[in-house]
């Protein structure tokens, strides 16, 4: 595989018709699964060139998920690092507020797109895997919407850590299957919904919740989810009259990030910050799931990206105290970004998110699911570093309502 | 990348044991059993056991699975049988020495190793395919490595005379089989149903239609997996195609002798083996 060693003049064109960002990303499936993607595919490029398409979409993230979601200055984040910043330090903060979307985070951008898609594959039934639940939850909400069945493959370990969404989905008429293979969390939950679509290919569709997966998965869900960024951009300039500073999102396969940072990468005064999960820390073996700090490229899930990987190429465990977050790997796009230096990639450990999100819920009234706690984390560590000019948007992806329990616990809260 | 999926191939990589068994059982006038194990499963010694034992028992070619942690095409019984081998020790490294030591005895029966591509690469895919033809590996299946992705690994397969062996499936329309097929070698893998391994029986009567069809383009041996259980069911597969692969009903047979803790006891070999004897048993009188 080829490393890319110029810089391209632009860094929106990728995919290349083989579904590769660089040497990363493609389509590693078995054979069996080979015809479906490539179907996918084109259905997905004929959908695009359709103006109806394009319009029932938007018209679904205008009533009914409530976009555009608000551009918010956070204020007394603002001045609470201000007031630990030198003098003329602190950046002014933004969080693009993808947490009131109907369900509750980004991830209901893409599930609509997608269900759009099946409809006109003439796919009868849904099948979609989790982590937090968010992605099953907006998968079993538009699966309701659209009178389609839904089967969302959960690992066991976090259907037992995300109860709340695990009866939301039932409560919406899907059902939930635990996966208890591998550590059952997410990668497992992603292995066991492609066996099962393996073996249900002429009815099923399958909906991935992040930018990973065979092409055209990662430039799908990227290109659904830069609605995003690109409002981000148009509510950036009404507000402040010109583009952002420091854009900060969090990485668990990477679709938020994607959809926040796509539509400015050739912006090349944006930065760019993708946080990682920390978790323990990422100098520990496998207490973390920090795949491009602490991984190297491999396959897995049918693309070439950064895994969590041991020195025989066997898949390790990522370890987060978010469910969202804690995936062996990373859509390929960032991989790329990554090798090229475009997008800088830190990370938050656990106890650093648990405090952003006790700090965002008490300064700002925004409950942040752990996830985002994770990218405000880090705008904690930077912001205080940056000229009071400089201006942050970081995604808030998600609401904390399906975590209070796992802070609760770990706040040594009974109820 | 497509490039390779239509550059014309050799049959068979030159000198290969694989095309040798294949041309000697047609001389026979009979199909090929091959039967799988798992490398390191339930442990080295036992499965070195099997491997070894496989010929005497009525083995034609021999797969050998490399333990991954996400075998994305299989069921339950591989995924466990991969996951004891993992707790064994295994390694792709490991795997290929089972390979040098089954040689040392047997410079004959034709050896294919089954697995996912991410150990290779990490093995370094050059590296790799020049250590698995210098141990006696003749063939390789790479489950997740299509056509379409195959330029990491086929050249240097090509170049050290492995035979890269692909998977035909039920959904492999007539557009894609040509791509599929001119990029095989070795033999054809015709996977008998929609699914993951061990899963469902295959339907004679699909299977039927479905050989003649890749037949019709290609003249390199086609064998049947995923889904061939039983010895009738091995017999059929081999009597429509040029061979039976047989996984997970060897699999099960070898689990249900083991202990509380996955591990071997004195009859574990031995159960897979006789249930090898059967089904070749019924290959043989196929014809
Ligand atoms: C609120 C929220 N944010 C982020 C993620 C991580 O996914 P991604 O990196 O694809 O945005 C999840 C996944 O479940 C999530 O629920």
């Amino acid at each position: 595989m080829n490393k890319p060693l110029t810089r391209p003049n632009t860094y929106r064109s990728g995919p290349d018709a083989a579904g590769k960002f660089g040497g990363f990303g493609g389509r590693y499936v078995a054979e069996t699964l080979m015809p479906l993607i490539l179907e996918v595919e084109q259905a997905y490029n004929a959908a695009k060139a359709d103006p109806t398409f394009d319009a029932e979409w938007r018209r679904l993230l205008t009533h009914y998920v409530g976009r555009p979601s608000p551009l918010w200055y956070a204020e007394r984040v603002t001045e609470h690092l201000r007031a630990e910043a030198a003098p003329g330090m602190g950046a002014k903060v933004y969080f693009k507020r993808d947490e009131l979307n109907h369900t509750g985070a980004h991830k209901i951008n893409a599930v609509l797109g997608q269900i759009l898609l099946a409809k006109r594959m003439g796919k009868k039934r849904i099948i979609a895997e989790t982590g937090a639940g968010q992605h099953g939850v907006a998968t079993a909400t538009a699966c309701a919407l659209f009178n389609l069945p839904c089967t969302v493959f959960m690992g066991a370990t976090d259907v037992a850590r995300q109860q709340p969404n695990v009866f939301r989905m039932k409560l919406l008429g899907a059902e939930v299957v635990a996966v208890e293979s591998g550590a059952a969390t997410l990668k497992d939950a992603m292995n066991e919904a492609l066996r099962h679509w393996v073996a249900n290919v002429e009815d099923t569709y399958y909906c991935i919740g992040t930018v990973a997966g065979p092409h055209p998965y990662p430039v799908m869900v990227r290109d659904f989810q830069s609605v995003i960024g690109s409002e981000t951009r148009a509510q950036m300039i009404e507000a402040e009259g010109r583009l952002p500073d420091v854009l900060v999102a969090a990485i668990g396969g990477g679709s938020n990030a994607m959809g926040l940072f796509h539509p400015f990468l050739d912006d090349a005064d944006v930065r760019m910050l993708g946080v990682e999960a920390g978790g323990h820390g990422v100098d520990t073996v496998t207490g973390h799931a920090a795949s491009l700090t602490g991984g190297r490229p491999g396959v897995l899930h049918g693309n070439r990206t950064y895994l969590l990987q041991d020195e025989h190429g066997q898949i390790l465990e990522g370890h987060s105290i978010s469910a969202g977050l804690d995936y062996p790997g990373v859509g390929p796009e960032h991989a790329w970004l990554h090798e090229l230096g475009r997008v800088e990639y830190v990370n938050a450990t656990d106890d650093e998110a648990l405090a952003a999100f006790q700090l965002c819920s008490r300064l700002e009234g925004i409950i942040p699911a752990l996830e985002p706690a994770h990218a405000l984390a880090h705008v904690i560590k930077v912001a205080p570093t940056l000229p009071e000019s400089t201006l942050i948007v970081m995604n808030m992806c998600g609401r904390g309502d399906k975590d209070i329990f796992t802070v609760a616990r770990l706040l040594g809260e009974e109820f | 990348m497509s490039a390779t999926a239509t550059e014309s191939r050799p049959v068979a990589a030159t000198g290969s044991r694989i095309a040798a068994r294949f041309a000697a059982l047609r001389a026979e006038g009979r199909g090929a059993l091959i039967p799988f194990l798992e490398a390191y499963d339930p442990d080295r010694a036992t499965s070195m056991e099997i491997l070894r034992g496989m010929p005497g028992a009525g083995a034609d070619l021999i797969e050998i699975g490399v333990p991954f942690t996400d075998p994305m095409a299989d069921g339950p019984i591989i995924q466990l049988a991969g996951q004891r081998g993992l707790k064994a020790g295994a390694t792709l490294g490991g795997t290929l020495e089972m390979v040098r030591e089954f040689r040392a005895g047997d410079s004959e029966t034709p050896v294919i190793l089954m697995g996912y591509l991410n150990p290779v690469l990490s093995y370094g895919a050059e590296r790799f395919v020049a250590d698995a033809a210098a141990v006696g590996v003749d063939g390789l299946i790479v489950v997740d490595m299509p056509p379409e992705e195959a330029e990491v690994l086929a050249p240097h397969a090509q170049a050290a005379g492995l035979d890269i062996i692909r998977l035909v499936a039920p959904t492999t329309d007539a557009a894609r089989l040509p791509v599929v097929l001119n990029a095989s070698s070795g033999f054809v893998y015709y996977v008998a149903i929609t699914g993951i391994t061990g899963t469902r029986s295959a339907d004679p009567e699909a299977l039927e239609a479905a050989i003649p069809r890749i037949r019709a383009h290609t003249d390199l041996p086609i064998c049947i997996g995923f889904g061939v259980r039983t010895p009738e069911q091995a017999g059929h597969a081999a009597r429509v195609s040029d061979g039976a692969v047989v996984a997970s009903a060897l699999i099960e047979t070898m689990s249900r002798t083991l202990d509380g803790e996955g591990r071997a006891t004195p009859g574990t070999a031995q159960a897979m083996l006789d249930q090898v004897r059967a089904l070749a048993a019924a290959v043989r009188g196929a014809r």
